[in-house]
């Protein structure tokens, strides 16, 4: 266990926004409630997973409904309490700890806000280590954790409790409720025991996305690449450097899908690459290859200040580095892969790992210099 | 008998003014440096205005002025108001607190009198909680002689005000008419911290506003002119002084803004890029239809969050008095400036600083000073820095731009002259007379404008009535501020339907923009 102070919030929301692969939201509204609860309830218990009991009880905390909503409506703190409180009444049973249900964007950073205001430790880990859309789209969800009991809260006192047959019909009927108690509710969602967290969910997601904050602000203040730094934090990879000189976006069944063009520069001058997006990055590819494919992440990284953009915030013009990451391998798995792979999202292509994609695009390369 | 209208435009370094005839002739205009008190450098240039072009002051019928000063102040923190900060949105909004994430030299001015009180809107509409009046009346009761304005904002107010109207109206009624009240409607988008930065900020600068326009008109009154007097806002429009008075953040980057409109006006072309290239600074915008493009993202102003509607600007460190350090093969081009010194400092004119202005004398872009102080530099090398500059500006552009394709290209103000006729991405290079004075000639221009919002229940069959009488509306309320019936056009039309609202509630914004009506 280790505290976690205002320091620490302000580079875990700079690495939630590179880990949101260009969605997730955005995480300032997080970030300021977090650094409020901070100071006004002192710092937050960070848990390593591994000191979780087997049957302590571990629920993670997610907002739902849209965005806009919340940077308007600003939650009381009070939702995300009352969640908790009615779910313990349901469990009989005291909740240990609450954990980040995404590492992506808003979402990574909630979970701190309360743990701060009622002293409950954060467990370092998350069930995306990434953002995703869909409520299934968890680790949680492929070893089977249920995602109810649930329960969701407004900021007026309102709260119900969810019991469903799959996470599709929660889904459903937990967003219904949102849209009827004024479009912004917090969830205490898939209740899990410390065993189940062992199994299912991500590492120390919080602690890398600190990592990455600290990293971009060090190489800054040494006049080192900062984009260098992050990769080599990451083992990642630079795919592609150049400018956006295209966008298309359209608005389906919720999602805002759309390709983004980047021109090349530098060493990819000459070149074309095309960035598949639904809210988050997708898939990156060239006129004659694939350079990086979900569930692996794609980042957008501003090159000059290697600060990641949104697939909102793309637009023509701007200069940008796509960065590729190898996701947790348990998104790699068969099950993994039919849940958030190429094809779930209607890509035709068969799952490849962004180093396998990396040495084909450099055996290519030799080949063309070698004629 | 001839009529003439004065456009002034008050700048970090220079002040400049103009004075057009009623057909919009430039009969004549000048700069001269700004003051630090800023009145008395309005005052000198009007006065050399008149003096110079023979026009009688009695003349002059309309006198605009654009200025950064209610920008200065925030940006300095100096001469802010004290003010109070009325938040109405509990029980939701507790868990960031007004002013935060704001830098503390500005927080510890403004953050004396905060209160959150139970009321606020849903993003449909309804109330979330119903206003307390009775905690209202004891705020008020509790800042009488204590503060000078008061900043309100309430949840989703852009789409209900009617709780801010009511806090209005109840302050008023406890604390007369000498308090100043800004509502958050009035000045911001949704995101309420933004929207509610913007108007603390607005609450903050009624003081600087006051002072800048009794200036402004005793500067007049001293000239012995006695003019209808305007002020301009960021969205190439016109604000009466009343409403200046309760609204001057919208003032802010005003200066830009009528650069554009000064060059859409001087080349007659209402879709275009703008460059506008200063002492110390290169301001990059786009127009759209004659008017500003709007910035669509959170913009920071003196390091404090804001959301209020801005002109999207590229500012790089290029202009006339760019300091170039060079080192053998090796230059760097700004970003610092000798500024308004160059006159001193630069080596044609006898300095000792090699500035971009230097540069281009030495390879015969321009002419100016004493080309014979730069024959010791070598040539490459000033080719090269040259060709770096205009790198700078075609990458600018090029950021600015929404798709590939090459667009007209306007270069003005001061520095403008470096710049060469020919440049990529562009279809046409356009160097304007007058462009030196663009902005002053944008203030002098501005037209008046006029704006409704409004909820109505629309169906498909009333559809059509209902848009026709919102247009009438926003044309009647601009005609009503001071334009002339016969030029009054409708410059921007939203409708945003409500969800979850009985009978397909629509909010309908409409905006009209004229001329002035001439007497």
């Amino acid at each position: 266990m280790r505290l976690i102070g205002k320091e620490e919030v302000e580079n875990i929301a700079i690495g939630a926004s590179l880990l949101g692969t260009g969605g997730g939201g955005d995480p300032y509204i997080g970030k300021m409630m977090a650094l409020q609860a901070i100071e006004e309830h002192g710092p937050i218990q960070l848990l390593d997973i591994t000191e979780l009991d087997d049957d302590d009880l571990v629920v993670p905390l997610a907002m739902m409904g849209a965005p806009t909503v919340m940077v308007e409506k600003i939650p009381s703190g009070e939702e995300a309490l009352v969640s908790f409180r009615e779910l313990e009444k349901v469990l009989g049973k005291e909740i240990k700890a609450t954990m980040p249900i995404e590492a992506g964007g808003v979402n990574s950073l909630l979970p701190l806000a309360l743990a701060a205001r009622i002293g409950l430790p954060v467990v370092d880990g998350d069930g995306m280590g990434r953002a995703f859309p869909e409520l299934q789209m968890v680790t949680f969800y492929l070893n089977d954790v249920s995602t109810t009991p649930m329960v969701l809260s407004d900021e007026k006192g309102n709260s119900m409790v969810l019991n469903t047959i799959n996470g599709v019909w929660a889904e459903k009927i937990a967003r219904s409720a949102t849209m009827v108690l004024g479009g912004s509710v917090m969830n205490a969602i898939y209740p899990m025991t410390g065993k189940q967290a062992k199994d299912s969910a991500i590492y120390r997601t919080l602690t890398l996305e600190e990592k990455i904050g600290r990293t971009i602000k060090e190489a800054k203040k040494n006049k080192q690449n900062p984009i260098d730094a992050v990769l080599s934090l990451l083992g990642g990879y630079r795919l592609f450097t150049g400018k956006v000189v295209d966008i298309e976006r359209k608005t389906d069944g919720g999602f805002v899908r759309g390709t983004a063009t980047i021109d090349g520069l530098d060493n990819d001058k000459g070149n074309n690459c095309y960035l598949e997006f639904q809210n988050e990055n997708l898939l990156a590819k060239t006129d004659t290859e694939v350079l990086c494919m979900t569930p692996d992440l794609i980042t957008v990284l501003d090159t000059e200040t290697a600060l990641p953009i949104t697939t909102e915030g793309l637009r023509y013009g701007a200069r940008g580095t796509v960065i590729g990451i190898p996701s947790d391998e348990k998104w790699r798995t068969q099950k993994g892969i039919e849940v958030a792979g190429p094809r779930y999202f209607g890509y035709d292509y068969d799952f490849t790992p962004v180093e396998k994609l990396r040495e084909r695009v450099r055996e290519n390369d030799e080949i063309s210099v070698g004629n | 008998m001839m009529k003439y209208r004065l456009g002034i435009d008050v700048g970090g370094t220079n002040t400049d003014g103009v004075l057009l005839d009623r057909e919009m002739h430039v009969i004549h205009s000048l700069k001269t440096p700004t003051t630090s008190d800023v009145e008395s450098g309005i005052y000198h240039t009007i006065s050399k205005l008149i003096a110079e072009s023979n026009v009688s002051a009695k003349d002059i019928e309309f006198a605009m002025l654009g200025t950064t000063q209610c920008t200065n102040a925030i940006v300095e923190r100096k001469n802010l108001n004290k003010v109070a900060i009325i938040r109405i949105g509990a029980p939701a909004d507790n868990a960031i607190k007004p002013l935060a994430g704001v830098p503390e030299d500005i927080k510890s001015i403004l953050n004396n009198h905060t209160y959150i009180v139970e009321g606020g809107h849903e993003f449909n509409g309804e109330e979330i909680a119903p206003l307390d009046e009775e905690k209202i009346r004891e705020i008020a009761a509790e800042l009488k002689g204590k503060v000078d304005s008061i900043a309100i904002t309430s949840i989703f107010s852009p789409v209900n005000k009617t709780h801010e109207s009511q806090v209005e109206t109840i302050l008023r009624e406890v604390l007369g008419e000498d308090v100043s009240i800004s509502l958050s409607s009035e000045v911001g988008s949704i995101g309420l911290l933004e929207r509610e930065n913007a108007t603390i900020l607005n609450a903050s600068i009624i003081k600087v506003a006051k002072m800048t326009a009794e200036g402004f008109e005793h500067a007049l009154k001293s000239n012995g002119i006695h003019a209808k007097v305007f002020f301009c806002q960021n969205d190439g429009t016109l604000m009466s002084k009343a409403y200046t008075l309760k609204y001057p953040i919208l003032t802010v980057a005003c200066g830009p803004t009528n650069s554009l409109r000064g060059a859409s006006f001087l080349t007659e072309n209402k879709d275009a890029v703008i460059v506008d290239v200063g002492g110390t600074t290169t301001d990059i915008g786009v127009l759209v239809k004659g008017f500003p493009r709007q910035s669509s993202i959170a913009v920071e102003l003196g390091g404090v969050r804001t959301n209020f509607r801005m002109p999207d600007i590229n500012s790089i460190g290029l202009g006339g008095g760019t300091i170039i350090r060079v080192d053998g093969e090796n230059f760097t081009v700004g970003p610092d400036s000798v500024g308004h010194r160059l006159q001193d400092e630069a080596l044609v004119f006898g300095g000792a600083t090699l500035t971009a202005t230097d540069v281009a004398v030495a390879l015969g872009k321009v002419q100016l000073g004493d080309p014979k102080k730069l024959q010791h530099l070598d040539r490459q090398l000033l080719s090269n820095i040259y060709q770096r500059m205009v790198e700078m500006v075609e990458e600018a552009i090029d950021k600015i731009k929404t798709s590939a394709d090459d667009t007209a290209v306007i270069f003005v103000g001061g520095g403008s002259v470096l710049l060469p006729d020919k440049i990529n991405g562009a279809s046409c290079v356009l160097h304007p007379e007058n462009g030196g004075v663009a902005n002053a000639i944008g203030s002098a221009i501005s037209q008046i404008s006029g704006e409704i919002e409004k909820i109505y229940a629309i169906s498909k069959e009333n559809r059509q009535e209902i848009l026709d009488g919102a247009r009438q509306l926003a044309i009647e309320e601009t005609v009503a501020a001071g334009a002339d019936p016969e030029k009054v056009e409708i410059v921007d039309m939203e409708n945003i339907p409500l969800a979850y609202l009985p009978g397909n509630a629509t909010r309908v914004k409409v905006k009209a923009a004229g001329d002035l009506a001439l007497a």
